[in-house]
């Protein structure tokens, strides 16, 4: 398969450019952090992002779903990255529905993710840093478990009708084993969601279970055996938001070059100035690689390739770094106006930052590929 | 079974029958690499002519090209099939050749039927080995200044000048060569000819480099006659060919920034030299760090690689990439040589004894320096990317 977009995956990626640009250009994301939105998102674009078949994109077709893969979910992510859309697309569309991908819960919750109703978050993160270790407790009870324990950087967690779980049911925290996954409805009694807003404007929540009681069905997979599952939701959030970084790092980049053809100093565009010209080409050459490594740990993954994972470590960590640099070097190129609110591109840098941190930095997946590769 | 599964079985078939064992195994330095010509020196080491020629014999020293010009008439599909199983089995290159990386390109756009005919098959079996005759002590990354002049006789050229930085001049048969044929204008007055390095008033000087090695040569030609119908392309229009050739020559360089097949040098040096700790991790936590970092824009540049030679096949790249991958794979490369440096401490600063095989890390870490700066230096790639992708204005 080589290494660049098919026709149908191009004209997704056109349909979706236009789409995405239309309904949540950069002033949407603006419009709702002026009034101090307290969902995070607007739930008329989740719906429209429904009626476009994008919620369905990674559903099998014999759900009802469009039976896509990781390329095209990326191709949407990519857009909403460039226009810094707030959506749930990534953890609902995305990781949710990879998560729930061949379990019995499937049929519970894809019709709703289908009609753009219902929205998922992920309860993963336990500490300011990503890491492996679960220590969250799920411990027996009745019929079914009892969850104890915080989440943290939980993105769309105190507006979503439900919520991935990844807590202990055996073992200590660092051990692969004795990991389950659960889907928890909104409503539980004993979880409270803390939603605090962000750098970027977007809204996380610090969650809370204080002996929330969940019934023995909703644990996704094995009990136990929750990591295979764990890996497949992080697979594919990691490729997600890799994708949605490349769109936040072009977006930044072609900003950037477009007002270094505008901006005048001396008389002339500075962006005839070498200097200029020399950190922009630079900056493009890492964005080309980093794209090029997404798009292969999204071919791969959509192939069940073994090296999918190694491939996942790489791409999150490349376009991590690359869209790090395209948001640097956008303020620091555009100058004044590059501090200041009114101006889009500090949007850019903001929101690099929360991806840069989402499942993973550069150098946890760095650290994660060394690893593998045995040092 | 698909007809390219058919050919990855037959592809994987033959290479077990036919690649000699001795091989499959990395290039241990630059003179371990086959570069064929009438120069060459097989009784070392006679698996290299061997495998060359069993290669060959099916076209596959230049799976691409045309079968009626020595090529093995490859799809890309097929040809990166080849590649992969190959890799495989960690089977080296058959040639290394300027031949086929940047005069059969440009020759098989810009030559005559004649010309192909005559120079094609020949590079394809090894047995004419090629240099480059560009830059001049006073045109390098200015490179269409060059003053080298061919001045006409009849059927002929009389050629007159000195070139710098000819890669492996001495051991070269043939030239391919700028000349300035006019005056009237810079890029608009240089040919392109074809020549045989033993044609009476050619001579070459070796230079010495840092890493001990002599590579380049300076190269001087003294009345030297050339027949015209050895003209690429027309007169005055070298530069056509030229700037054609320069994007191979890049495509070729950016290629050093990969790791070669199989195994992975830097990080099984680093390991045999500082340790793994009690979880498994090489025991300097900071220079881990650097290497990880590094191998995640190694491994990510792989598949800029596979992303560009896919996109060059199907004629979607941009005219100007080649520049970009110059640029992105030779950095890369002497960021690699810096690390294996790190990595071996003072057992890599040793120069001449047995164990460091004649010093080959930091002879390799010396000439990688010249990387950024043969075929384009990395801020002339970098003015060619922001003029021609990104459109930024002259200044």
């Amino acid at each position: 398969m080589p290494l660049f977009l098919n026709e149908e995956q191009t004209m997704l990626r056109d349909a979706a450019q236009q789409f995405v640009a239309e309904a949540a250009p950069v002033s949407h994301m603006r419009g709702l952090r002026d009034a101090g939105d307290a969902t995070g998102f607007s739930r008329d674009l989740w719906k429209q992002f429904a009626d476009m078949g994008f919620t369905g994109i990674l559903i099998p077709e014999a759900d009802g779903g469009l039976g896509l893969g990781h390329v095209e979910a990326g191709v949407v992510l990519e857009e909403v990255g460039r226009n810094l859309s707030p959506s749930p697309f990534l953890t609902t569309a995305v990781a949710a529905v990879e998560a729930l991908k061949g379990s019995a819960l499937a049929q519970r919750w894809y019709p709703g993710i289908l009609a753009g109703e219902t929205v998922a978050a992920l309860a993963i993160d336990e500490r300011a840093k990503h890491g492996n270790a679960v220590a969250m407790k799920a411990e027996r009870s009745g019929n079914g478990f009892k969850l104890t324990g915080t989440k943290q950087f939980v993105t769309h967690g105190h507006a979503a009708d439900l919520l991935l779980v990844a807590a202990r049911t055996a073992g200590s925290p660092e051990d692969d084993a004795g990991v389950t996954l659960f889907a928890v409805a909104k409503d539980a009694a004993g979880l409270t969601a803390d939603p605090q807003r962000l750098a970027d404007a977007s809204l996380a929540a610090r969650m809370t279970f204080d002996g929330v009681e969940i019934d023995a069905d909703a644990v996704i997979g094995e009990i136990d055996g929750g990591r295979a599952v764990l890996a497949r939701l992080l697979a594919a959030g990691r490729t997600g938001v890799a994708a949605e970084m490349l769109g936040v790092g072009g977006g930044a980049m072609d900003m950037t070059v477009g007002y270094l053809k505008e901006r005048k100093q001396f008389g002339v565009p500075i962006g005839s100035f070498q200097a200029l010209q020399h950190r922009a080409a630079h900056l493009y050459a890492e964005m080309e690689v980093a794209r090029a490594a997404v798009l292969k740990a999204q071919q791969l993954l959509d192939a069940g390739d073994a090296q999918a994972s190694e491939a996942v470590n790489v791409a999150k960590a490349m376009a991590g770094l690359a869209s790090t640099l395209a948001v640097q070097e956008g303020v620091q190129m555009h100058g004044g106006i590059g501090m200041t609110d009114e101006y889009d591109i500090g949007f850019y840098m903001k929101r690099a930052r929360v991806l840069a941190e989402m499942f993973g930095d550069a150098n946890f997946h760095a650290d994660q590929f060394a690893r593998a590769n045995g040092y | 079974m698909s007809e390219l599964d058919t050919f990855r079985a037959q592809t994987r078939a033959w290479l077990e029958e036919n690649v000699p064992h001795s091989m499959r195994q990395p290039v241990r330095g630059e003179g371990d690499a086959n570069w064929g010509g009438r120069k060459a020196d097989y009784s070392k080491n006679p698996d290299q002519k061997l495998y060359m020629d069993r290669m060959a014999s099916r076209g596959w020293t230049v799976p691409d090209w045309p079968t009626e010009y020595g090529g093995g008439g490859l799809s890309p599909a097929e040809a990166k099939i080849l590649r992969e199983e190959m890799g495989r089995i960690k089977a080296r290159n058959p040639l290394n050749s300027f031949g086929i990386s940047m005069l059969g390109p440009a020759l098989l756009k810009y030559g005559t039927e004649e010309q192909k005919l005559e120079h094609l098959p020949k590079i394809a079996r090894g047995e004419i080995r090629w240099c480059q005759g560009y830059s001049e002590p006073n045109a390098g990354s200015d490179l269409a200044g060059l003053q080298t002049s061919a001045v006409p006789d009849g059927d002929d050229y009389i050629v007159n000048g000195q070139k710098v930085w000819t890669s492996y001049a001495d051991k070269a048969d043939w030239i391919f060569c700028l000349v300035r044929t006019s005056k009237e204008s810079k890029q608009g007055g240089i040919s392109f000819l074809l020549f045989d390095m033993d044609s009476p008033g050619v001579s070459t000087k070796p230079i010495l480099l840092i890493s001990g090695y002599s590579p380049f040569c300076e190269t001087f030609f003294d009345n030297v006659r050339v027949p015209k119908k050895n003209r690429i392309h027309e007169e005055n229009k070298g530069w056509d060919v030229a700037k054609y050739l320069l994007g191979h020559e890049r495509e070729m360089i950016s290629g050093m920034g990969l790791a070669g097949p199989g195994g992975n040098p830097l990080i099984e040096g680093a390991i045999a030299t500082i340790g793994l700790n009690d979880r498994g991790e090489l025991a300097d936590p900071l220079l881990r760090g650097q290497l990880a970092l590094f191998e995640v824009r190694s491994k990510a540049f792989r598949a800029m690689s596979e992303r560009f030679i896919d996109e060059l096949k199907a004629g979607r790249a941009h005219p100007a990439q080649p520049s970009m991958m110059k640029y992105y794979g030779t950095e890369l490369n002497k960021s690699r040589h810096e690390l294996v440096m790190a990595s071996g401490g003072s057992d890599a600063l040793e120069w001449e004894s047995e164990r460091s095989n004649h010093g080959a890390a930091p002879r390799a870490w010396l000439r990688t320096k010249a990387n950024s700066i043969e075929g384009g230096t990395s801020e002339v790639q970098l003015n060619i990317i922001a003029k021609r992708i990104l459109e930024l204005p002259g200044a």
